[in-house]
């Protein structure tokens, strides 16, 4: 089967001072098949958020991508300004973590949701406003009619993350891109949007492309889970095994540093130092000088991504799973 | 044992709203008490009026036998309750100033409050450095230069300086990468273990709160609607709001719900129960 989106040795470089280029992203392989759910977990400087942009070609001015992101078969990199624009209208749609910034806080909801069906998809005012009402009802935002009216000021920061799933659902994509939805909610809000995104993908059989911090909140809601670190992938496996199956050490230490709350007797374990910016990864494993595996070869030579289990994990050193051979 | 810290029917109201509607609160010395809520809840507000930072319009707060120094009190007043209580934001920048380097933004507390000059005033702002996790000769470094995670540690050192009865953590971990929040959490507990010190530990973030605090309050609409130990409120909430965050909360196997209608922030009818 084609991935319906598929990352091939991603490499992303930004200008740095004196014409110098700073590396944000090492290397990314992941393939989405069409209908799956991918998330794609990481800390500052992990580069998951430009993974995401670079589907739509929102890199900041001045990268330059190496490698490919194909979406059904055509790269990205590649497209011109049409090509773009028809991709971003209607073949992906991204949700971002402060709907605040990408809404014009001047225009009622309404007229946010009915722009791009009216002058895109021609519908006719009174359909277009049809078509609206039955979008919030669809991502469960209760007197549709009144929010429509209302401007993004009225509208709790829950609402109002509910109302740009609406507009991303406007567009009919086949891809949604969620860059850390939820990360300026409230927990019960959190999980009211995540529960909204997850039976919305499901209903309209879309492929999720979800950036977390939040390697639960990923496993709740993926079918597969990508852990990034420092611009290249540490660890991918289905996330349902994430946190039983994972074998490497920083995905280990993630899961360790957010123990279950609710089972008695749970101990958090923090490992030492902080997430290394991509552009300070020397030559070997950017992870080695906070792993207590870390042996010379990690820090000489850059581990490429290996089977493991029903993933693969980019480790010298990968923790042997209880029950199985070291 | 008398309590360190009493807050009996506390009230703050902004203009027609109600920040902070009876709140009561007991904390024993060497005590960490999480104070758990979601925006509006009231949490940070109750953490101000204890600092001092607010004046509240009704209700009591004792704190080591003393109400915080009110708008009018005199300097030695507001020396000797800065003693007693500490606060740590979110956000190291609103109390580390970006232009001092953070050995002098801890030298300057030492100086303030003791008797330290010189070479011994020098040792002790590199002892206590050292003992959030710093490199001594980071004191030259300017809160620019660090981390998220150190200018949290440093927040810290500067607020252990006049070693405080009360440490009053405001969403201190938040906005902190997963892998370092865990780091402050545990150089908090390790700290407590260390010396006698309570914390009060606001955070919206039920998740972590039982690897720091024994104690937990939830807070909705201003007033307490469930409190007790922490791994019994976790693991049985008794009030419904309280179940409904504990069920928010992302972990292995859990699966996010649109929840049914909640009940109103308002429930008169509980009363706080005081850990």
């Amino acid at each position: 089967m084609i991935p319906l989106l598929e990352f091939d040795a991603l490499r992303v470089t930004l200008p740095g001072p004196r014409g110098t280029r700073r590396t944000v992203i090492h290397r990314v392989d992941l393939a989405l098949a069409p209908g799956s759910a991918v998330g794609l977990v990481g800390e500052s400087g992990s580069g998951k958020s430009l993974t995401a942009r670079s589907v739509l070609g929102l890199l900041p001015p001045g990268a330059r991508v190496d490698g490919d992101v194909r979406f059904d078969g055509a790269s990205v990199p590649a497209m011109r300004p049409p090509e773009l624009r028809a991709l971003r209208r209607g073949g992906a749609a991204m949700v971002f973590q402060d709907p605040r910034a990408h809404i014009n806080p001047l225009r009622t909801v309404g007229d946010f949701l009915t722009e791009a069906l009216v002058s895109v998809r021609g519908l006719t005012r009174a359909a277009a406003d049809a078509r609206a009402t039955a979008l919030l009802d669809e991502v469960h935002v209760a007197d549709a009619a009144r929010r429509l009216r209302q401007r993004p000021a009225e509208l709790s920061g829950g609402l109002l993350q509910r109302v740009m799933i609406a507009a991303a659902l406007a567009a009919e994509p086949r891809l949604l891109l969620a860059d850390e939805p939820t990360t300026a909610l409230d927990v019960t809000t959190q999980a009211e949007v995540m529960a909204v995104i997850d039976e919305a993908r499901r209903r309209h059989g879309l492929t999720l492309l979800f950036i977390t911090h939040d390697l639960a909140l990923a496993a709740a809601v993926c079918d597969r889970a990508a852990v990034l670190y420092a611009g290249t992938l540490a660890e991918e496996l289905p996330a349902h095994r994430l946190a039983t199956g994972a074998t490497h050490p920083y995905t280990r230490a993630l899961l360790a540093a957010r123990p279950d709350p609710t089972v008695p007797g749970a101990k958090l374990r923090a490992i030492e130092g902080r997430p290394l910016p991509a552009d300070e990864a020397g030559p070997g494993c950017p992870f080695a000088p906070r792993c207590a595996r870390a042996t010379g070869t990690c820090r000489t030579e850059r581990p490429e991504p290996r089977p493991s289990g029903d993933g693969r994990a980019a480790c010298h050193h990968p923790v042997p799973l209880e029950g199985s051979a070291p | 044992m008398k309590p360190l810290l009493e807050v009996e029917q506390l009230v703050k109201h902004y203009g027609a709203h109600t920040a902070v509607d009876g709140v009561d609160l007991r904390l024993m010395p060497g005590q960490a008490l999480a104070v758990v809520g979601e925006s509006g809840s009231g949490k940070t507000t109750t953490a101000r009026l204890v600092t001092g930072l607010e004046t509240s319009d009704a209700g009591r707060i004792t704190l080591g036998g003393a109400p915080p120094p009110g708008p009018r009190a005199r300097r030695a007043e507001r020396l000797a309750h800065a003693r007693r209580v500490q606060l740590v934001f979110q956000d190291p920048y609103t109390s580390l100033d970006p232009r001092q380097k953070i050995g002098d933004a801890v030298a300057e507390v030492l100086a303030l409050h003791g008797p330290l000059r010189g070479a011994a005033l020098e040792a002790r702002r590199d002892e206590l450095l050292t003992r959030v996790g710093l490199d001594a000769r980071q004191a030259g470094s300017r809160p620019r230069a660090l981390s998220g995670g150190q200018r949290q540690r440093a927040a810290i050192a500067r607020a252990l300086a006049v070693e405080p009865d009360l440490l009053v953590l405001d969403e201190a971990v938040a906005a902190l990468d997963v892998s370092v929040q865990a780091q402050i959490v545990d150089l908090l507990a390790r700290i407590r273990e260390q010396r006698p010190i309570a914390y009060l530990f606001i955070t919206h973030d039920l998740g972590i709160v039982p690897f720091l605090c024994e104690d937990v309050v939830v807070m909705r609409g201003g007033r307490i609607v469930e409190s007790g130990r922490s791994r019994d409120v976790l693991t049985a909430p008794r009030d419904p709001y309280t179940r409904a965050l504990v069920d928010s909360v992302p972990r292995p196997g859990w699966k996010p719900a649109r929840q049914p209608a909640r009940q109103p922030a308002r429930q008169p009818e509980r009363k706080a129960v005081t850990p």
